[in-house]
């Protein structure tokens, strides 16, 4: 269960990671892109964090919506769609939910990857956010059906995104800008594939400050 | 990094006031938006829209006016405008004869021009899109997202902007812009990289010694790096990439446009030109026009980029129509 205190402190603690990371996240674009990956996830978060106060009274659906929202309208590039396009997604299958069970959270998340999957017509293996994406959510699945708490699900399903961040060094990008460099981007980790690993990272704390 | 600047976080936004404050008969600025749409709109005709990461300036609101285009949309420095932005735009332009949407090849641009024109629709603006890909460097297949739309993308506003004030219908000009993007080919070369404010650093490194070709307008790294050479053997090797993919054949016309990346001075856009045209005159093929400045640059990189646009007598007609904006008079 995720109560909407928790859904707010991982969209909090996610913003924060965004700014922590910025320039880390920069430079991994500016290895394989053009260099702006942090500047605009901080810049999107930045906006959300601003918005966020007057939320607390709305529903989890209206939140993640107005987040998603805020993203497409703030963070530019392909990132704001992507994640824009994945928080409101998640919003459209919580309708008038309160708290979520943690199969709202798994219908969240994978609403979520549809999304992104639909704006960027990309698919699992082409050096994108859905490396990680795809892995974790999976990872929660699995973990949840054996009878695991949300908070060790989520430990796997970041772990699993962090090996997909792995994972993105070994392939060719054939999605984005890095798509230009063939060759030349093996060896390097997606920068988006990172940010959403930082959001798994986020989610799994939120959940074990609550103490689940 | 040694910048004219007051705030990294600023740029775009006092880059636009001062464009205004320069050209207030050319550009207005909708209120609370970063758009720039024409002074003078004209209604009864197809209204055209671009944009695309700010940095490449004049690209694109330097071409906003008779001509060219209606409105022009930039975004963060070498980022997508958001969805919200274009479609302010497109309300802001759109003369009752629908909006064509001139939006270059990347991953970013692509969607949030769609999320714009989605919306667009959903409030009954006829909206089409043409994308821009001109870049030979980039290999068009599976494997990647396809050619990058680079400078040839100045003369689709060109072409596609003349159409547009013939009265033409939303099709015709769509026709004829995807016309333009069939027969336009660039490549590019850096000399230094370029510094985005908001990173403080250059986007890449590059020695006293090196170049690097199939470069793309965001400071992101090119296809190859060699030795730097003589201007004539660079020019050698961007024209052997273009005329390989584009074919032209003796007895053909083509517009030329030798473009700098913001650093490089017209002398040495010049020197460029003169072996393109040599080269050009070796094969038959008969330059109609000629364009050398700075039209799509990438900030404070050093290089240039050499575009070709094969024309036929509709394109020959569109390109010497009368075009008056900020950054190109026709």
């Amino acid at each position: 269960m995720a109560t909407k205190a928790e859904v707010l402190d991982f969209i909090r603690i996610y913003g924060d990671k965004m700014a922590e990371h910025r320039q880390e996240l920069t430079d991994f674009d500016q290895a394989i892109g053009d260099g702006d990956h942090g500047i605009n996830m901080n810049r999107g978060f930045k906006a959300v964090s601003e918005k966020l106060p007057t939320l607390g009274d709305k529903n989890i659906d209206d939140i993640l919506k107005a987040v998603g929202m805020t993203l497409v309208s703030t963070v530019g590039g392909a990132s704001g769609p992507l994640y824009g396009t994945a928080f409101m997604k998640a919003g459209t299958v919580l309708k008038g939910k309160e708290e979520l069970s943690d199969q709202d959270v798994i219908s969240a998340f994978e609403e979520g990857v549809g999304g992104i999957k639909f704006r960027g017509k990309a698919v699992q293996g082409e050096k994108t956010i859905l490396d990680s994406m795809i892995p974790a959510i999976d990872a929660i699945k699995k973990s949840i059906s054996e009878g695991n708490s949300m908070t060790v699900a989520l430990e796997a399903g970041e772990k699993a995104a962090w090996e997909g961040v792995e994972y993105t060094k070994t392939i060719i990008a054939t999605k984005g800008r890095a798509s230009y460099l063939g060759e030349r981007s093996i060896g390097h980790q997606d920068p988006g594939a990172t940010s959403m690993a930082y959001l798994f990272q986020a989610a799994k704390e939120a959940a074990k400050k609550s103490g689940k | 990094m040694k910048k004219f600047i007051n705030d990294v976080e600023n740029v775009e936004n006092e880059m636009l006031e001062g464009i205004v404050l320069a050209h207030p008969e050319y550009v207005t600025r909708l209120p609370g938006f970063d758009v720039l749409v024409r002074t003078d709109k004209k209604v009864g005709k197809v209204a055209i829209v671009s944009g695309g990461g700010s940095g490449h300036e004049p690209a694109h609101g330097g071409f906003v006016g008779k001509g060219m285009l209606d409105g022009a949309v930039p975004g963060a420095i070498f980022t997508s405008p958001t969805p919200d932005q274009v479609f302010e735009a497109i309300k802001a332009v759109d003369a009752g004869k629908g909006v064509l949407l001139v939006v270059k090849n990347y991953t970013g641009d692509i969607m949030n021009f769609e999320m714009a024109a989605e919306l667009a629709e959903a409030e009954g603006i006829k909206v089409a899109n043409v994308v821009t890909n001109d870049d030979v460097a980039v290999e068009d297949s599976l494997y990647t997202t396809g050619r990058r739309g680079v400078a040839g993308t100045i003369l689709v506003h060109k072409i596609a902007g003349a159409k547009a004030e013939t009265g033409a219908s939303i099709e015709e000009v769509h026709a004829t812009a995807e016309k333009v993007i069939a027969n336009v080919r660039t490549m590019g070369v850096a000399l230094k990289p370029c510094t985005v404010p908001a990173a403080g650093k250059p986007g890449f490194e590059l020695s006293d010694e090196e170049m690097e070709l199939g470069i793309g307008i965001h400071g992101e790294p090119g296809t190859e790096r060699k030795p730097i050479q003589k201007a004539d053997e660079i020019v050698n090797y961007l024209m052997d990439r273009i005329l390989k993919d584009m074919k032209p054949v003796a007895g053909d016309e083509v517009a030329v446009m030798i473009n700098g990346a913001g650093a490089t001075p017209p002398m040495e856009l010049y020197i460029l030109n003169r072996r393109v045209q040599q080269i050009l005159a070796e094969k038959g093929v008969k330059v109609f026009k000629t364009f050398v400045g700075d039209f799509m640059t990438s900030i404070d990189m050093a290089g240039a980029s050499i575009t070709l646009l094969k024309l036929d007598a509709e394109l020959k007609e569109l390109l010497l129509a009368e075009a008056d904006t900020i950054a190109f008079k026709m």
